[in-house]
């Protein structure tokens, strides 16, 4: 079955490069227009090569790890408290909604303006978005939590502090995790999309430098190179997820009733 | 408002329970003595669970007193273990680590807590499953680490919600046996429900009988004059079992039935 998955996704993945290529080549469409798989190989080779991507490459690692890290920590601590306390809930419910419908795009001129062209305006920004999915899916997950389970650990005594960390933390783990992985997705277009629009380093000024210059060979190849990035982050999270949810029965392969 | 040695273990005065405008239960008065096993019967949706938690503290009742060992309950009843009805182990924890939670929460030392966990499984017959998680225990495994999860814990007061409703007759049988010779160790008062009278008979000291709702009472208190110990299996057979299951029967069915046809 995996072995199947993974053939079909290589021929799908090869098929694709390949009528790209064939396309360009035969003179199909125009290579001014889409540039060719064999040239944005060629540019990636070159970057890593002569090493001008590295700089790049850690700047956006850096300002997606950090804007991860904040917004997540931010996001799990206003998602606990404001699941456990329905008063404040209440009260900010129509703020928080307020502030998570602008659109980020808009904030980033201010980001820039306020935090400098580094990488504090980035990372702002992917902060805006982090934390929104980290703080409604631990909402969520408190919200969530099995009552039964719940009354069950309170007649065995825990205390408040005790239940968060016996039973509203592991039980909202979960949704947690799934936060994290939607989270490390924001975090670089957070980063990305700043860059893009005013710094002088990283995968989005990379891109923009090259769109500038109507380079579209430099423009899809730090695409490819900023999606295989986000593919490893990705992966990274998922295989700390599988360490710490061993205890979750695999889907479709329920073992107790439901 | 002391405790007292010769205050019955618990002692439900007028209680009555509403959801909204629905009233579950109505002038409930029950007593149970320290050391007594009482069986609850009744039509399903009587509000058999409903008066668990009134005991167990977790929702206070609408009307009526509640007093544990003579003091009057505020708060969740200390005193109480309570196995509930549905799945109530948590999912996240292994067998063992669900058992020693009690201790952990008490700030029993961590290797003591394992300790006396690894002894309690091996006392409901799970020796060699501690690591398991709860998704992968069977339906009769998880109610008996649910069972040493509360019983490790030595509560005086012992409350179950038809604990083996879900189990097959053999595992069934095995485990009203085991219980029953765990309660003869040390004798905890025990509120037992459940929808099977024979399984309420061959149990308890007391069968308590529940009117079908809503405003369910109690319209019947029989007591089991059964010798102890008994074998669950063979004590069915026995004539005073079948006359005191006659006796009752007569009027649970009347309830059913009136459950039904509502
Ligand atoms: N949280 C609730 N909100 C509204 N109604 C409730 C709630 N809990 C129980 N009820 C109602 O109260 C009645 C008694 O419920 P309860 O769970 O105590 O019944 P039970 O005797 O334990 O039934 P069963 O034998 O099926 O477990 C039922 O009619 C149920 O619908
Ligand atoms: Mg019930």
């Amino acid at each position: 079955m995996r072995a199947r998955v993974r053939f079909f996704q290589a021929f799908l993945l090869l098929f694709l490069v390949l009528g790209w290529e064939f396309s360009v080549r035969l003179g199909w469409v125009d290579a001014f227009f889409f540039s060719k798989p064999s040239d944005i190989a060629a540019r990636i080779f070159e970057w890593f090569k002569s090493g001008e991507i590295y700089g790049h490459l850690w700047i956006t690692l850096w300002e997606t790890l950090l804007a991860f890290l904040i917004g997540t920590v931010f996001g799990v601590v206003m998602g606990l408290w404001l699941a456990l306390a329905p008063t404040a809930s209440a009260v900010l419910d129509p703020f928080i909604k307020a502030l998570n419908s602008i659109p980020r795009v808009i904030l980033a001129p201010i980001f820039t303006l306020w935090f400098g062209l580094g990488v504090a305006s980035k990372v702002a920004l992917g902060v805006t978005l982090v934390f929104f999915v980290a703080f409604f899916n631990t909402y969520q997950g408190i919200k969530e939590v099995n009552p039964v389970v719940l009354a069950n650990a309170r007649m065995l005594g825990a205390s408040g502090r005790q239940l968060l960390q016996h039973v509203y933390l592991p039980s909202a783990a979960s949704w947690i995790f799934s936060s994290l992985r939607t989270s490390i997705g924001f975090a670089v277009i957070g980063a990305v999309v700043g860059e893009y629009l005013g710094a002088a380093k990283g995968l989005g000024y990379l891109i923009s430098q090259a769109e500038g210059v109507f380079d579209t060979t430099g423009v899809f190849a730090g695409m490819v190179v900023l999606a295989v990035f986000v593919v490893l982050l990705d992966w990274a999270v998922s295989r700390v997820e599988a360490r710490l949810l061993v205890w979750r029965p695999e889907p479709g392969r329920e073992g107790g009733t439901v | 408002m002391r405790s007292d040695a010769s205050a019955p273990a618990i002692q439900l005065s007028r209680v009555s329970q509403r959801f909204g405008d629905y009233v579950a239960i109505r002038g409930v008065d029950l007593v149970a003595a320290p050391g007594e096993f009482v069986a609850i019967v009744g039509p399903t949706g009587c509000g058999k669970s409903t008066l668990l938690n009134i005991v167990a503290g977790l929702k206070p009742p609408a009307e009526g007193e509640v007093r544990i060992f003579g003091k009057p309950l505020a708060g969740l009843n200390r005193q109480a273990g309570y196995l509930f009805q549905a799945d109530s182990l948590l999912p996240w924890k292994t067998a063992l680590g669900n058992v020693m939670l009690g201790l952990v929460l008490r700030g029993v030392a961590d290797g003591e807590a394992r300790e006396q966990a690894r002894g309690w499984l091996a006392k409901v017959g799970l020796r060699g499953f501690e690591d398991r998680y709860p998704h992968q225990l069977s339906g009769g495994m998880k109610k008996r680490v649910a069972l040493a999860q509360v019983l490790i814990l030595r509560p005086k007061i012992l409350l179950m919600d038809e604990p083996f409703g879900a189990l097959d007759v053999q595992t069934r049988q095995l485990m009203e046996n085991e219980l029953l010779a765990l309660w003869q160790e040390d004798r905890k008062t025990v509120l037992f429900v459940t929808h099977d009278l024979e399984e309420a008979i061959a149990l308890a000291d007391r069968v308590v009988v529940f009117s079908a709702g809503p405003a369910s009472r109690i319209v019947g208190d029989f007591p089991v004059e059964l010798p102890r110990p008994r074998d669950v299996a063979e004590v069915r057979l026995t004539e005073d079992f079948l006359k005191i299951h006659r006796e009752i029967w007569g009027l649970l069915r009347e309830e059913v039935m009136r459950a039904h046809a509502r």
